[in-house]
């Protein structure tokens, strides 16, 4: 057993909404030193497999599949072994 | 023989009444509801993937729906030439599915807006605008919070030169400015078909622009080309 941790991203050439009005309210809650703010999402999976590599491949049809729209979205994946 | 009309409901879907109020009581057209998990969709004309929040949007807006059982029967119906409509989520629905390409994020101020906006229908050259004169003004309602359409620069390009844009914001004189177009689209954008010109997204919502009472019947002009193109077809 694998888990999957995957990070997915707005692409760096996207604006972000949410990030900026996060972004907005860090600087009211009084710390200006946050520069920028981007806001993705976190996904965790246990994943049945019987190699590191497996699991990966696994993951990144997971990815290109559903959990990313890589016209918008970058993803990143990382596995651990369970 | 009048042509059959089918209206997909995804659990989420929340525009499915007011398009099958358009399509069955003011079209007059013969309309059917068509449950997610169905496929066949034999007899059926004309499509339409209403609005709502199929799934909850969970993920993404659409993402989840396009796995329902009928989305494969869309892409062959579409692929063989079938008229389909999304609207709203329905459009978002097209794009997670690939019938239509391009994603939505978030309308760039942040807010949900539900308000009659303006827009100009940019091509007569689809199955939805054979009636409607290029540079006419329809005004049509939205409500969305995801309607920011974005693509790459290379596939706007293509957009454009296949003349695929067939609705823009624009303000009620039809000039496609920054501030009509409320959600920040790329180019303005509120609606594009496919190359094969048989499949529109469109965020815009037409069934609820379809009585006089409801502030604009514009909408009827996009069900009227629908319905003559089926009737010479």
């Amino acid at each position: 057993m694998y888990k999957a941790t995957v990070n997915v991203t707005l692409r760096e050439s996207i604006l972000d909404p949410k990030g900026k009005a996060a972004h907005h309210a860090l600087k009211d809650l009084g710390l200006p030193e946050v520069n920028s703010v981007r806001i993705g999402k976190l996904i965790e999976m246990n994943i049945d497999a019987d190699s590191k590599d497996e699991a990966f491949e696994i993951a990144e049809t997971a990815c290109t599949k559903l959990l990313a729209n890589e016209v918008m979205e970058d993803f990143e994946i990382e596995i651990h072994e369970n | 023989m009048s042509a059959k009309f089918g209206v997909i409901v995804f659990p989420g879907s929340n525009c499915d009444h007011d398009a099958y109020h358009a399509l069955a009581h003011v079209m007059n057209a013969e309309t059917k509801f068509l449950w997610h998990k169905d496929t066949d969709l034999s007899g059926i004309d004309f499509l339409l993937i209403p609005g709502g929040f199929s799934y909850g949007d969970y993920l993404r807006s659409g993402a989840i729906a396009r796995f329902s059982p009928i989305m494969q029967s869309v892409i062959d119906f579409a692929e063989k030439g079938g008229p389909v409509l999304g609207v709203c989520n329905g459009f978002q629905i097209l794009l997670e599915a690939g019938l239509l390409p391009g994603a939505m994020l978030h309308n760039q101020q942040l807010r949900f807006v539900c308000k009659h906006t303006h827009i100009r229908c940019e091509t007569s050259n689809s199955l939805f605008t054979r009636n409607i004169e290029k540079g006419s003004i329809l005004k049509i309602p939205v409500a969305h919070g995801e309607g920011n359409y974005f693509t790459d620069d290379d596939q706007l390009k293509k957009l454009q030169d296949n003349d695929q844009i067939v609705f823009r914001y624009c303000d009620e004189d039809g000039n496609t400015t920054e501030e009509a177009n409320f959600n920040g689209s790329i180019d303005n954008i509120a609606g594009i078909c496919n190359t094969d010109r048989n499949v529109l997204g469109m965020m815009p919502h037409p069934e609820r622009a379809v009585e006089d009472i409801l502030g604009s019947d514009d909408g009827k002009k996009i069900f009227e080309s629908v319905l003559n193109e089926l009737a010479v077809a």
